[in-house]
């Protein structure tokens, strides 16, 4: 059906985007794989030579390395745990027949548009601040000590804040999910006698798998790189340095190009591990 | 039989959904409503909800101390400026795609759908110093640039998808009344392709707008957009809630708006059409 001529007129029109993302992945990354062979100081006298794997062992040994791990670990599991669960909640109540449906949907999805630099410095002082914050009143008004929740709560904080920007995504991804399924199916089952513990476990669980799947890809892809959020609350303070702060810090803050760089290597190769079982996923839907 | 108990189902169904609805609505409403406030009664304790004298004041305030209308400016050209120019390169990519697949535009699209996935922070001292030997550094073109790479994956992959649906009999049809290679573009793709691409652009100016890894690391004085400086209110002094409101509302409700209209297809635009 497509000529020769159309053929390369295609290739023609696809260079453009082709080529670009080509530059923009190829260029920084093999620049980023040559300064974490060096010694690479820009404030303390620049370019020290090849020193090998010497970046990459001294990266994993640094003593703030483990505990970023860790800190990475509990933010992404934290709000995926926090996201998901309370998003098949809310898209199964959402799904529900009711009054203002539309609206209520608005309200739920309006905390995703909201810049994260704003998010993090509403939460922080608006609502987290020991004097002022409204949790302040709060704790306050049934008799309790206020929480410094930034420095003292400083982790359970940042994930708090950033589920509550995560959730309308998951949430109205599991919706779209949700309304695809048949309903013949969940009131056969009704009929049949299965109470809804069982019709959830056994209908809209199982119907859900993929959507929640891609919700726990996605979000962990962009969850790994959160940055604003910790830049504006603690700056990395109080134990909330993840990896991409800690790579963050080397390079801009204390100018260790090549430290950073090992470590920036290391959180390309922990992404592209995530991203390729969603890959294998998108790539399925892709065939049919 | 099933009707009282349907009706009696909805009204609890309604109560409960709005409950949350407005409970995760809560601290944007609370921005909102403080920025009308004034200073003291921001932190009154305890907190005024309604009972305030509504005023302006913190507005202007913010408008005229901070060059506010700068830090926007830059926002609306970086955000719609990055949008514009990764879809005129898309366009063309996606159309190739949908109308002339091959055997690699699978490939091809998956690896784009890669670039995506790489961190951010892996990247950031070879783009750091690229944009200064380029001298792209505080500049609104080096962020155009930059934001429109990051994005063009998800313009590719959502215009493709919209183009998939238009059918391929159409442009059959056209070329054999003779049209060539541009009228087929211009007369028949474009008019069936706008509404698709309408959505591609509206996401996608959301996107950028929100982006705060390089609009706060590739800016200083000069182009930095509401991003930065609403993160610049990190390190306040004095008394501020009012004004941090009322900065923080200008800064989301153009795009909240946006955001509303978009609902539909932030679904198959975020997840890469894995989920319709």
């Amino acid at each position: 059906m497509a000529t020769q001529h159309s053929r390369s007129a295609a290739r023609v029109m696809m260079a453009p985007a082709v080529i670009l993302l080509l530059g923009w992945m190829l260029i920084p990354l093999t620049m980023t794989l040559y300064f974490s062979f060096k010694k690479y100081l820009p404030l303390r006298g620049g370019d020290l030579g090849w020193v090998g794997f010497d970046n990459y062992v001294r990266f994993v040994s640094s003593s703030a390395f483990w505990p970023s791990i860790q800190t990475t670990l509990i933010i992404v599991g934290g709000v995926l745990a926090i996201t998901v669960s309370l998003g098949v909640l809310l898209a199964i109540l959402l799904n529900q027949p009711m009054w203002g449906q539309g609206i209520v949907r608005i309200l739920v999805i309006a905390p995703f548009f909201v810049m994260p630099t704003v998010s993090a410095l509403v939460w922080k002082n608006m609502f987290m601040d020991p004097n002022y914050g409204l949790l302040a009143h709060l704790w306050k008004f049934f008799g309790a000590t206020p929480v410094e929740w930034l420095s003292q709560a400083s982790l359970p904080s940042i994930v708090m804040i950033v589920s509550w920007q995560w959730l309308p995504f998951a949430t109205l991804i599991l919706l779209t999910a949700i309304q695809s399924l048949d309903s013949e199916q969940l009131e056969a089952a009704e009929m049949d006698g299965a109470p809804p513990i069982k019709r959830f476990g056994f209908i809209v669980l199982p119907h859900l798998g993929r959507a929640i799947t891609v919700v726990i890809l996605i979000q962990t892809i962009f969850l790994l790189a959160i940055f604003a959020e910790i830049f504006v609350t603690t700056g990395g303070a109080f134990g909330t340095k993840t990896l991409s702060y800690l790579i963050f810090q080397r390079v801009l803050e204390s100018q260790n190009i090549g430290l950073g760089s090992a470590g920036g290597v290391y959180a390309i190769i922990l992404a592209n591990i995530v991203a390729i079982f969603l890959m294998r996923i998108v790539g399925k839907n892709l065939d049919a | 039989m099933a009707r009282a108990v349907t009706q009696q189902r909805k009204i609890i169904n309604t109560a409960a959904a709005w409950g949350i609805g407005l409970l995760i609505f809560f601290p944007i409403l609370w921005t909102i409503l403080t920025s009308f406030k004034t200073e003291a009664q921001a932190i009154a304790d305890p907190p005024i909800f309604l009972g305030f004298d509504w005023t302006l004041e913190n507005y202007s305030v913010v408008m005229e101390r901070s060059n506010y209308a700068r830090f926007l400016w830059n926002s609306i050209i970086i955000a719609g400026g990055s949008t514009v120019l990764g879809i005129i390169i898309a366009v063309p990519a996606a159309w190739s795609m949908a109308f002339v697949p091959s055997k690699r535009t699978k490939d091809i699209l998956m690896w784009m759908l890669s670039t995506k996935m790489l961190p951010a922070v892996g990247v950031l001292y070879p783009i750091y110093l690229l944009f200064i030997q380029l001298g792209l550094l505080d500049t609104k073109l080096g962020l155009v640039i930059v934001l429109m790479l990051i994005n063009l994956p998800i313009i590719v992959w959502m215009l493709y998808t919209y183009f998939k649906e238009i059918p391929g009999e159409i442009l059959e049809a056209a070329r054999m009344d003779g049209a060539t290679l541009k009228d087929e573009v211009l007369y028949v793709l474009t008019p069936m392709a706008i509404p698709g691409i309408a959505s591609t652009l509206l996401l996608n100016v959301i996107l950028a707008w929100n982006e705060a890894f390089w609009t706060l690391n590739l800016t200083a004085a000069k182009a930095a957009p509401l991003t930065a400086f609403i993160a610049s209110y990190s390190s306040p002094e004095g008394l501020f809630y009012a004004k941090l409101s009322a900065a923080s509302t200008m800064a989301i409700a153009p795009i909240l708006i946006l955001g509303w209209f978009s609902q539909k297809q932030l679904v198959s635009g975020l997840t890469f059409g894995a989920v319709k």
